[in-house]
């Protein structure tokens, strides 16, 4: 065995026996996101590097620890790409956090979120155990899919010691075109044209400009352009990486809280806030000092939920959960980590 | 296995008896049919043996078990209190759909109630915008096409059976079809999944917005088998159907360079809409049957499908032709027509009833492994057909690397029955091997619950109890299915090593 993992092993059983709070850490590129963390650091970049990578399997196995560049800079030799383009917010994020953060960019709902993309995963439980759940292949139904619910769980059930995702062939073309509309205008359209067969990658709205991406075969795109209209944009993978980076001039800072709305798509303007829209009207990005209950029984009742990103209150950052899911979660939680010690309170308060 | 008829009693399942099964008890049925009748009308109970022998078992017809009480709700008042009253008298409960599947996840417990969902058959709403159905679990697969295809819209998983499969199996089973390569499973197109807990409470997983608070429990109810909740309805995404659909069908004088052309046409940067391939067995079989234009003389036959624009579709279907073409393909026709293009895949699609055509009964086997394999696991089950004498044809989804492979035998040949499973187990016992998994798409069942041995550490099988308990403390949804005990997997791998050299071969083991 792995003498790294081995260590890290050692160092979970010890601090289960002696019931003492782990704070698990990569790159620290996302250590603002989710409830305040608490706890011994636990460094996981000693778990480090690509194991495995066939690009005609379209499968990449890699350990926790590795950095995300570097990753993406593997995969790009290639003309391969992880297709739900996960934020790195900053140069120290690592693939592990990526997964257990679970946030996905611009291509989120052409390609699929995190989990589409995670095949497998080996998970340090709670107990020292090192857990294999799914593979490396495409499909696989054996067994409980754990690996593709670690995504979103911020290293609550165990930490992410490797993981095979799915990877695709970048696409050949990419046209982004810009728009003029209203928010209401561009959530109807972005939806009209999400119903019909074009290749659209990405959209996003921000003061009275809709961006769309195009991306696939050449003749698709310039097909796809012909018939959509709209102004073609120079140097648009620059603005796309702003985006996902939150390096775009709407996320500078000085606004109240940033709060990260999920509603479904076609939801019409909620009137929250400055309002940078994504993914088709799926993902809002709101910036507001208004009550948290306020927001949230606002979003609800929209059908969604609201996560506070940046900033705002960090013992309640997630939407709460109804009982009968609640006890669900609780009792996950204390399957995988029955002694209650990764990442404590990072999601949910524990009772 | 396609016709009913007496299976012999030496299958592996019955060599170590399977929870629930057995003769019904009388005294705990009267009393479950009694609690049951508080709430449900008559015609929504069945329990006289005329009456739930229909229900003994699924699209593997090699295990039955007739249920002890089938009852079949209306409305999810009467799932949520059917669970209840279950929870309060300890009674495990077997959810099922069409029962099309064909690993026996809706096997009856003897000692249970078998839930059919089949009342549940409503589309509850069809949002054009968001491009979403609303269905309850019992509405067929195809028929949520049938409803929005005026939309310019269809839902994408395509499973073989999806003319008879319902929504709520393919949850449970997180299916396929032959399209996923693309447009993924079930677990891709599913956005919400609502159901009814063990103790009767009403729960949402996922949702209509891209995401949902806490933990994505919905890749955990997608693909559970019936064993975390009981569905009652879901949201289903529906995506456009494209301008225009190509397949171009290839021959290839030798199944290894099939296999070669498969990952290259993955290396050259392109995901067709579907990439299929049949061995020579396969194709004879269905040909006189179908009438599809397959090349008899070819070793294997690949179909491989381009969907979009009608620009992209040109530009791709040239690109794979060069790639098929410096492969060593030896013939290549590219549909012309969409009547041409059903038909190419009308072959495929047939390919298990044309099986069940020239034997008496087929073995359904669902391994998935490394695409760059593919040639060296054919060539092991061909010698596996020798070593076993008995036929086998081989389709599969060759671009997920989902080999089905159809081991023929004769049910009424006690022999061959066991030579056939014998077979089957090593095919799964070689996915395994070469890094792959015993079930790609058909799900674990009660058919595939020992291998789950083989590809599963201790720990990691322990584990999915654990997210079992997380659900249904008390193990009553489904019990005894998908996940091997290790009591279980300690007498498997006795019975295993020891398989064809056991003395009394048929006397019970425990």
């Amino acid at each position: 065995m792995d003498p790294t993992l081995q260590a890290l092993q050692e160092r979970v059983r010890a601090a289960a026996a002696a019931k003492t709070p782990l704070m698990i850490t990569g790159g620290g590129a996302k250590a603002f996101y989710g409830n305040e963390p608490r706890g011994e650091a636990l460094d996981v970049r000693s778990v480090s590097g690509i194991v495995d990578y066939e690009p005609t399997e379209l499968v990449v196995t890699v350990r926790g620890g590795t950095p995300l560049a570097e990753l993406e800079a593997r995969l790009a030799e290639q003309s391969q790409m992880l297709p739900f383009e996960p934020p790195h917010f900053g140069p120290t994020a690592t693939v592990g956090g990526a997964v257990a953060a679970g946030l996905a960019g611009p291509r989120r709902m052409a390609a699929g979120a995190v989990r589409d993309f995670v095949l497998g995963a080996r998970l340090l439980d709670g107990r020292g155990n090192v857990l294999s759940f799914g593979g490396r292949v495409m499909k696989n139904v054996a067994g409980y899919d754990v690996a593709r619910a670690l995504p979103g769980s911020l290293g609550t059930l165990g930490v992410i010691v490797e993981a095979s995702l799915k990877v695709l062939p970048r696409p050949v073309a990419e046209q982004t075109l810009l728009f003029e509309m209203n928010e209401a205008e561009s959530i109807r359209r972005a939806n009209e044209w999400g119903g019909q067969p074009l290749p659209i990658s990405a959209t996003a709205w921000c003061g009275g400009q809709l961006y769309v991406r195009l991306s696939g075969a050449a003749a698709g795109v310039q097909a796809a352009h012909a018939k959509m209209g709209g102004s073609p944009v120079p140097e648009a993978a620059l603005l796309w990486a702003e985006l996902r980076e939150q390096a775009h001039g709407f996320f500078q800072p000085g606004h109240g809280t940033l709060w990260r709305v999920a509603v479904p798509p076609t939801t019409g303007p909620l009137d929250l806030g400055a309002t940078l829209v994504e993914w088709n009207g799926g993902q809002r990005w709101v910036w507001s000092d208004a009550p948290t209950e306020k927001i949230r029984a606002r979003v609800e009742a929209a059908g969604g939920h609201a996560t506070q990103f940046r900033g705002g209150d960090r013992r309640s950052t997630f939407h709460p959960l109804p009982p009968a899911l609640a006890a669900i979660h609780r009792r996950l939680k204390a399957e995988f980590d029955p002694a209650g010690i990764f990442n404590p309170g990072r999601l949910y308060a524990e009772p | 296995m396609n016709a009913p008829r007496t299976i012999p009693s030496k299958m592996l399942g019955e060599r170590i008896p399977l929870e629930g099964t057995g003769a019904v008890d009388i005294e705990r049925q009267r009393t479950v049919v009694a609690a049951l009748r508080t709430f449900l009308p008559d015609h929504c109970i069945l329990w006289r043996e005329e009456d739930t022998r229909p229900y003994e078992c699924d699209g593997l017809t090699l295990y039955r078990q007739v249920p002890m009480v089938v009852a079949l709700p209306e409305t999810e008042e009467q799932v949520a209190r059917i669970a209840r009253a279950c929870f309060d008298l300890d009674v495990p409960i077997v959810p099922r759909g069409a029962g099309t599947g064909l690993s026996g996840g809706a096997l009856p417990h003897g000692q249970g109630v078998l839930l059919s969902l089949a009342k549940f058959n409503r589309i509850v709403q069809i949002d054009p915008l968001a491009r979403t159905a609303v269905v309850q679990p019992g509405v067929r697969n195809s028929a949520i096409s049938e409803a929005v295809a005026h939309l310019g819209l269809y839902y994408a998983p395509d499973p073989s059976s999806q003319i008879a499969c319902t929504i709520g199996g393919n949850i449970a089973e997180n299916s396929g079809g032959v399209h996923c390569l693309k447009y993924g499973l079930t677990l891709q197109n599913v956005l919400r999944v609502r159901g009814v807990t063990v103790d009767g409470e009403v729960v949402e997983v996922g949702s209509e917005a891209p995401d949902a608070p806490g933990y994505d429990l919905l890749p955990l109810v997608v693909g559970c088998e019936g064993m975390l909740l009981v569905i009652t309805e879901a949201t289903v995404k529906l995506v456009p159907k494209p301008l225009k659909q190509q397949v171009i069908m290839a021959s290839f004088d030798d199944i290894e360079k099939g296999g070669d052309a498969v990952a290259a046409v993955i290396a050259a940067g392109i995901i067709p809409a579907g990439m299929e391939m049949m061995d020579k067995p396969a194709t004879a079989a269905v040909e006189p049957f179908v009438k599809a234009g397959y090349d008899l003389n070819a070793e294997a036959i690949l179909l491989v499908e381009s969907d979009g624009t009608p620009e992209e579709v040109a530009e791709e279907i040239e690109r794979i032709e060069a790639v098929l073409r410096a492969k060593g393909a030896t013939q290549l026709a590219v549909s012309q027509s969409e009547p041409e293009r059903l038909r190419y895949w009308a072959g495929r699609k047939a390919a298990f009833p044309a099986v069940g055509r020239i034997s008496p009964d087929y073995y359904c086997m669902d391994g998935t492994i490394p695409r760059k394999r593919l040639g060296e696991v054919l060539k092991a089950i061909a010698a596996m057909e020798k070593k076993y004498d008995l036929r086998c044809a081989n389709v599969f989804h060759a671009g997920d690397g989902n080999l089905h492979p159809l081991i023929m035998f004769d049910a009424n040949d006690p022999d061959s029955v066991v030579r056939a499973e014998e077979f089957g187990f090593e095919i799964l016992e070689l996915s395994i091997a070469v890094g792959g998994t015993v079930t790609g798409e058909h799900g674990v069942g009660v058919e595939k619950v020992h291998q789950m041995c083989l590809q599963f550490d201790p720990a990691t099988l322990e584990s999915f109890f654990a997210v079992k308990r997380a659900f249904d403390p008390p193990g009553l949804l489904n019990p005894g299915k998908a996940i091997p005990t290790l009591n279980r997997c300690a007498e498997y791998g006795k019975m295993h090593v020891h398989a064809g050299a056991l003395k009394f071969p048929e006397l019970p083991r425990f």
